[in-house]
């Protein structure tokens, strides 16, 4: 057993946080609202050759671990970096995962930072892939169509909604005009289980920013218990603090372990991997949820106004939790990954 | 590189471990243990220490075996997944300990063969009516009287006292400075006048005691550490208990509640396994299980590495205890009324299991430090909070 993360993953992330620090301040993240993306932050996670993370040499990447590209995320998290990340990382690995002609001509300008690619992860209601992560800034979309897994361009009829955690979502019509210019990138099972995977790569990144999110809101609402007096001491000293904020830590601390643990299976117990991604969402998504609300609320009316930092961490911690699966969704997952699908024999 | 394998010495030795439970820990020794709530039996200590598994992480030129935490953590789990009777071997190991670390030459010599032979069973006596998370106001006076001295008071959760040897006894030698300051630790022999042991049942069904000191005379050779000086002495054991926790419980619970789902029919005859609800359950208890492992093999892997444990330990045993508790009561809440039934129930899901768990896992988060005692621990340690009130 070693829990400590190697001297090169250690020196990833402090490059990560040094970044983040400089380049994803909590005035940088308001001055990128509503719509959630910083195209500066943008450049230099690109420049650093982050995307080229997600996939190996022969992909034109180059191959960091998924426990690399986990503690990247779990740094994106504790800054609450107002880029699609996560999304292109997942976008990357799907298209270098299904292969071909076409998934490797988008992938090689995804990676020369000239195409940002979306995936649906949720399959398309009504002819529309609905609030899709990085839709509102996406040139092209990948998704299940009639049972196909197709990429088209995102066109001018995205609907862009302004949602809680301030995320570039969008509402995309998989409209006539858009389906003629689209390139099917895999068909029937394969295309489903590619989708799957990728939700699987989604979920476990997802799980370590939001075990920094988690992070990031106990030390705030630490931060605050140790300088706030009320009653003639520091309300850190009352228990009813106190012990709530000691509860949060214990699950940010299990909901960091657990979320690098998942990410670490993907390559050394790729059996367990899916089962712990989704164990690794469900805990994470919980923590961030209730550890960014104790931190508010021991804010007091401060924890209210949009000038204190800890509202930005409590929509986050519940539009990123929210967006593609619910925590209860994930446990069902879990089980399904345990047990085999519902009414198996 | 980041590895959260064991490793495949420690699957080893836990295969090793759990064969030799399986072959022991038999459906009568469970039974027994049960009906009298006393999780110590002579047999199995034998057993164990034909295995050198008394003290284990003793060195060897101790009797121990020299295992490191880890392989600790591994024993600690197989032990705790089998609901093996270790209790009394758990308190004489952590006082012999002490010993080993504190105590005289002579008590060294006269106890430590003994209890590791497995011989002799030693109780903690800590706690009393008054003084239970705050056991620094423990009220027992020992009064010094030539080379004896004497001691008068009462002690509560004195468990194994009926069958033990010697109590480690937490008393007041000064009550004129501050809590801490004025305490002294004694090693009495249980079977003389004046010590007085009285049976109490607990929610789980175990035996534990009321003990009563009249006028006990003891020998200051009995008397373990310096005078004045029982806080440091007690908490030596504590510096060498690493990895509390209770994953391992979680993992038994878990296990009797997926044999139970893949049996189990609703009323249409449908399997509760297809029931979204007990998907669930099943899902979250699976994840507590996860984390609550992680949380305690960090502590036995930080012990290992040498680096300094602070906030973990706690943070161990007050996740796991806790979820221990929530996901007893949610299972039960899931099976429906049949879980209700207990072990004596030959039709009991999970031979009763499920009916245990819901009452054993209501005093984990209570003994070994209150939840509340653990959370001081971290908010003050971890969280660099002031102290709390």
């Amino acid at each position: 057993m070693e829990l400590r993360p190697s001297e090169e993953q250690q020196q990833l992330i402090d490059a990560y946080a040094t970044l983040y620090a400089k380049e994803s301040s909590s005035g940088r993240v308001r001055a990128a609202e509503p719509l959630g993306f910083d195209p500066n932050l943008w450049s230099q996670l690109v420049g650093m050759g982050t995307v080229s993370m997600a996939v190996d040499e022969v992909h034109g990447g180059w191959g960091a671990s998924m426990l690399d590209l986990a503690l990247v995320a779990q740094e994106h998290g504790r800054a609450l970096g107002s880029a699609p990340l996560i999304e292109m990382l997942v976008a990357c690995r799907l298209l270098a995962r299904v292969g071909g002609v076409a998934a490797g001509e988008l992938l090689g300008s995804a990676l020369a930072g000239d195409r940002l690619v979306a995936v649906a992860l949720r399959p398309p209601r009504g002819g529309v892939a609905r609030l899709v992560p990085a839709g509102a800034i996406a040139t092209d979309l990948v998704v299940l169509h009639d049972r196909d897994l197709v990429a088209v361009p995102v066109g001018d009829d995205r609907v862009v909604p302004e949602n809680v955690g301030s995320m570039p979502l969008a509402d995309i019509p998989l409209s006539g005009s858009a389906m003629a210019a689209a390139v099917t990138l895999s068909r029937g099972e394969d295309a489903s289980a590619a989708v799957d995977a990728a939700l699987d790569d989604w979920l476990v990144l997802t799980a370590n920013a939001l075990a920094g999110i988690a992070r990031r809101s106990v030390q705030i609402g630490v931060e605050y218990a140790k300088d706030r007096e009320a009653f003639g001491q520091k309300i850190g000293g009352f228990q009813a603090v106190g012990h709530r904020l000691a509860d949060c830590a214990t699950s940010a601390a299990g909901a960091e372990l657990l979320a690098r643990e998942a990410a670490w299976a993907a390559s050394e117990e790729p059996d367990r991997f899916a089962e712990l991604a989704a164990m690794a969402f469900a805990f994470a998504a919980e923590t961030a949820r209730d550890a960014s609300d104790a931190a508010l609320h021991f804010h007091g009316g401060y924890g209210f106004m949009l000038e204190y930092d800890i509202q930005l961490y409590y929509r986050r911690a519940r539009a990123w939790a929210n967006v593609v699966m619910s925590p209860a969704a994930a446990c069902q997952r879990v089980a399904d990954r345990r047990y085999g699908p519902r009414g198996a024999p | 590189m980041m590895d959260f394998r064991l490793g495949e010495a420690s699957d080893e030795l836990r295969a090793e471990v759990r064969a030799f439970l399986e072959e022991r820990v038999t459906r009568e020794l469970e039974e027994q243990v049960y009906r009298s709530g006393v999780s110590h039996d002579p047999e199995f200590t034998r057993a164990l220490v034909e295995r050198g598994w008394m003290a284990p992480g003793w060195p060897v030129e101790l009797g121990g075996r020299g295992l490191d935490p880890i392989e600790m953590l591994v024993i600690g789990e197989e032990l705790r997944f089998a609901d093996a009777p270790t209790y009394g071997i758990g308190t004489t190991i952590m006082v012999a300990t002490v010993i080993r670390l504190a105590g005289t030459e002579a008590q060294k010599s006269e106890i430590i063969p003994k209890a590791l032979a497995g011989e002799i069973v030693m109780v903690l006596g800590y706690s009393e009516p008054e003084a239970g998370s705050d056991v620094a106001a423990a009220a027992t006076r020992a009064v010094r009287d030539g080379d004896e001295w004497v001691i008068n008071g009462q002690k509560m959760f004195t468990t194994n006292a009926q069958i033990g040897d010697y109590v480690f006894l937490l008393t007041r030698t000064n009550p004129d400075v501050a809590k801490h300051k004025g305490l002294t630790m004694f090693l009495v022999p249980m079977d003389q006048p004046g010590v007085e042991v009285q049976a109490v049942y607990t929610l789980s069904g175990e035996r534990t005691n009321i003990t009563y000191y009249n006028d006990v005379r003891v020998s200051d050779a009995w008397r373990v550490g310096e005078v004045d000086e029982g806080w440091t002495t007690m908490t030596v054991a504590l510096a060498t208990e690493h990895a509390a926790g209770f994953a391992a419980a979680i993992e038994r619970l878990l296990v009797e509640a997926e044999a139970w789902a893949a049996e189990a029919v609703d009323d249409d005859g449908a399997s509760r396994l297809d029931d979204g609800a007990v998907r669930e359950t099943l899902g979250r208890m699976a994840i507590d299980l996860e984390v609550s492992r992680l949380l305690q093999r960090r502590v036995a892997w930080m012990a290992e590495a040498g680096v300094p444990v602070t906030a973990e330990g706690p943070m161990s045993k007050l996740f796991s205890s806790e979820a221990l508790k929530k996901r007893a009561q949610e299972i039960v809440e899931i099976v429906g009324p049949d879980a209700l039934r207990s072990y004596f129930d030959p039709t009991a899901p999970s031979h009763g299991i499920l009916e245990y768990m819901l009452r054993h896992s209501v005093g984990t988060t209570i003994y070994a430090g209150t939840s509340e005692i653990h959370r001081n621990m971290i908010a003050q340690r971890g969280l660099g909070l002031p102290r709390t009130r």
